[in-house]
């Protein structure tokens, strides 16, 4: 199959522009105040609501923009290089409607896309400057994170209701939500099979929000547990059907490693500007220090990892789009490849810009911790190769 | 409230170098984007559209290229968008020019029904005239009010909040009139997704002297009576000496000074 489709179109492209303009006009100036405050700069993200750029990818039928993961995955890049937190906030909305997306019904795949795009403003007395929508994506655990096998949150049916107990952590935008996706286990005794997803009202009885973490990077993200105490939904916010919880978790992390790579080269793209723009302004012994082959080798290494990060990350959205299994093969694939990549950019651009790059003061060791996260969540590097090896050895099996 | 707002195309002048010898601009490579008090004007055109309703149509003069700009205006949230373009308007100054867009104005208003408010930026940042805007009222015989920052809607007038030397001044003045903005607190809104693949789709039409009919003896450079005899650059200014000491007596004292040592007291 020809996927040529990942050279960007002439639509594409202008899209592309607009959101590197809002960038570069209104989250980067402001992102250095929002890390060292640990909050969301909530100006920029209604602009960026307002511009429609939260959860593009909702259908048209249910009142969104129906754009393609090809596309999402273009905003993505952009905004990343804006801010990683506050791209990270408004991806992880996507993220937690994806379940809904991909097997709810009519009803709730409406009910998740109004939720989100309604602007309403002041309709959540604990955020006043909120104004849209927020969905959160609830897998991880305690004791289960990559190995959501281990679920210990529970749904029990009881009538026409579940009751949800448990808790989930590191959930991010758990404090902001208006909805959950939330994977509970209907009999823990089955494992994997036992594994459901709900659609839970964040502001339902019994259903508490933890402390917002205090993390080292990705500062405009807020990250917390949510703790569920008899908590009773009604049997339609069942999504999908029971025991296929697993199986939804899955597709929707396939589904948003499709952008992962593209985040990835967005942060790339922030440090290496950083890092060129220095080594051109940067004398030392006479001559701008980009003259040395040492910086100007790794200027080059910067912007190959960029490249090839980015065609990885479009080819994974462009196989999403086009339905292709092979999303999943080549998912963890980019994932590791981007995430890994982001580290070695960052740091280098941190060593370019040499002791201004580990002052707070300049924005390249914000970079660095904001880098970090992008091999830990969304399934640890180390769980991808075991996919990604396992794969391998599956594809290849001697009888 | 329907509202027109002239835009025009300049070039980007954070980009822009002088050619040493000729003293003319260069526009070789220099991206070309939407007159920036313009941008302001339309801003104000799409604030009074959230408030009270109606349309924001867009009308500029220029060659075929300008349509990018205008694609620009209706990204934001501009209902429709005009381009004025023939040969025969070519050269204008600012009289042959406001002569046209005044008459493009009312080939508009055919179209899309009359316009209560015609807003115009004060000035373009390329030709820095401010005068195009002042003369389309005078042709239109319409009141108008210059340097805005403000503008509420009323309704058969509006109430603009103008920029003077010494302040603020606040006039009703009765519509249809015509206004200039300057630069207001706020800048234009980014576009919208949904607003920018429209646009890509959207229809502009052209206007040309077919369809607007003037005596061509008043447009373009014939009927132009400015003569641009020779343009320069003005000299850059020197910074100047900032003087803050600890007192005024202190400050003043230095000040005689310097004066003093500059030989000019």
């Amino acid at each position: 199959m020809d996927y040529s489709g990942y050279i960007i179109s002439d639509e594409q492209k202008d899209i592309q522009q607009m959101v590197r303009d809002f960038a570069d006009k209104q989250v980067m100036p402001r992102a250095a105040e929002f890390d060292v405050k640990g909050e969301l700069d909530w100006e920029s993200y209604n602009k960026a609501c307002e511009m429609g750029l939260l959860c593009p990818d909702i259908p048209e039928e249910f009142g969104g923009s129906g754009m393609d993961a090809m596309t999402c995955a273009i905003i993505r890049e952009e905004l990343m290089r804006g801010d990683a937190g506050f791209g990270l906030t408004l991806g992880t909305n996507g993220l937690g409607i994806k379940p809904i997306l991909l097997a709810g019904n009519p009803a709730q795949k409406q009910m998740a896309a109004d939720t989100i795009l309604s602007d309403k403003p002041g309709r959540d007395p604990r955020w006043p400057e909120k104004r849209f929508g927020f969905a959160a994506f609830a897998l991880t655990e305690p004791d289960a994170g990559s190995d959501a096998g281990a679920c210990r949150t529970t749904a029990e049916k009881v009538g026409n209701e579940y009751v949800i107990n448990g808790r989930k952590c590191f959930i991010t935008n758990a404090c902001y939500a208006d909805i959950f996706t939330v994977i509970a286990s209907v009999d823990r005794s089955l494992g994997y099979k036992g594994l459901t997803m709900f659609l839970v009202d964040a502001h339902a009885p019994g259903v508490s929000i933890g402390k917002h973490e205090d993390k080292m990077g990705i500062r405009q993200s807020a990250t917390c547990d949510i703790i569920f105490d008899d908590v009773h939904i009604p049997e339609e916010n069942l999504i999908g059907e029971v025991g296929k919880g697993f199986n939804i978790a899955m597709k929707t992390l396939e589904q948003g490693r499709a952008a992962i790579g593209s985040s990835c080269c967005g942060i790339m793209r922030a440090a290496f500007e950083l890092a060129v723009k220095y080594a051109q302004e940067r004398t030392s012994m006479g001559k701008p220090i980009y003259k040395n082959q040492g910086i100007l080798y790794k200027l080059a290494d910067m912007q190959i990892a960029i490249e090839t990060t980015r065609q990885i990350g479009l080819y994974v959205a462009a196989l999403v789009d086009a339905k292709d299994p092979k999303a999943s093969i080549m998912g963890p694939i980019a994932k590791c490849y981007g995430s890994d990549a982001l580290q070695k950019v960052v740091t280098e651009a941190v060593q370019i810009l040499g002791g201004y790059g580990y002052m707070r003061d300049y924005p390249a060791e914000k970079l660095m911790r904001d880098a970090k996260i992008f091999q830990i969540f969304e399934g640890t590097n180390e769980i991808q190769r075991m996919i990604i090896g396992n794969n391998g050895v599956r594809a290849n099996k001697i009888s | 409230m329907n509202i027109l707002v002239c835009a025009k195309q300049v070039p980007d002048t954070t980009e822009i170098r002088i050619d040493p010898v000729r003293h003319t601009l260069i526009r070789d490579g220099v991206p070309s984007i939407l007159n920036p008090f313009d941008s302001y004007a339309l801003e104000m055109a799409l604030r009074i559209k959230d408030a009270c309703k109606g349309k924001v149509v867009v009308l500029s003069m220029g060659p075929a290229q300008a349509k990018n700009m205008l694609m620009e205006c209706l990204s934001v949230g501009a209902d429709k968008a005009y381009l004025c373009s023939d040969r025969v308007f070519g050269g204008s100054d600012t009289l042959a020019t406001s002569f046209i867009l005044s008459n493009a104005a009312k080939t508009v208003e055919k179209l899309e029904g009359p316009f209560d408010l015609i807003l115009c930026g004060k000035q373009a940042i390329d030709g820095d005239t401010a005068q195009v805007g002042p003369e389309i009222a005078e042709h239109l015989d319409y009141p108008q009010v210059t340097y805005a920052v403000e503008i509420t809607a009323g309704e058969d007038s509006v109430v603009v909040k103008r920029e003077t030397d010494t302040g603020y001044e606040k006039i009703r003045v009765k519509t249809p009139c015509l206004v200039t903005a300057t630069k207001p607190s706020f800048d234009l809104r980014f576009p919208t997704l949904k607003g920018k693949l429209n646009a890509r789709k959207a229809e502009i039409p052209v206007l040309t002297n077919a369809e607007i009919n003037l005596d061509t003896n008043l447009t373009g450079l014939k009927g132009s009576p400015t003569k641009v005899k020779s343009t320069f650059t003005p000299p850059v200014k020197e910074g100047g000496t900032i003087i803050k000491e600890e007192s005024d007596q202190a400050s003043a004292a230095k000040a005689a000074r310097m004066l003093s040592e500059a030989h000019i007291i």
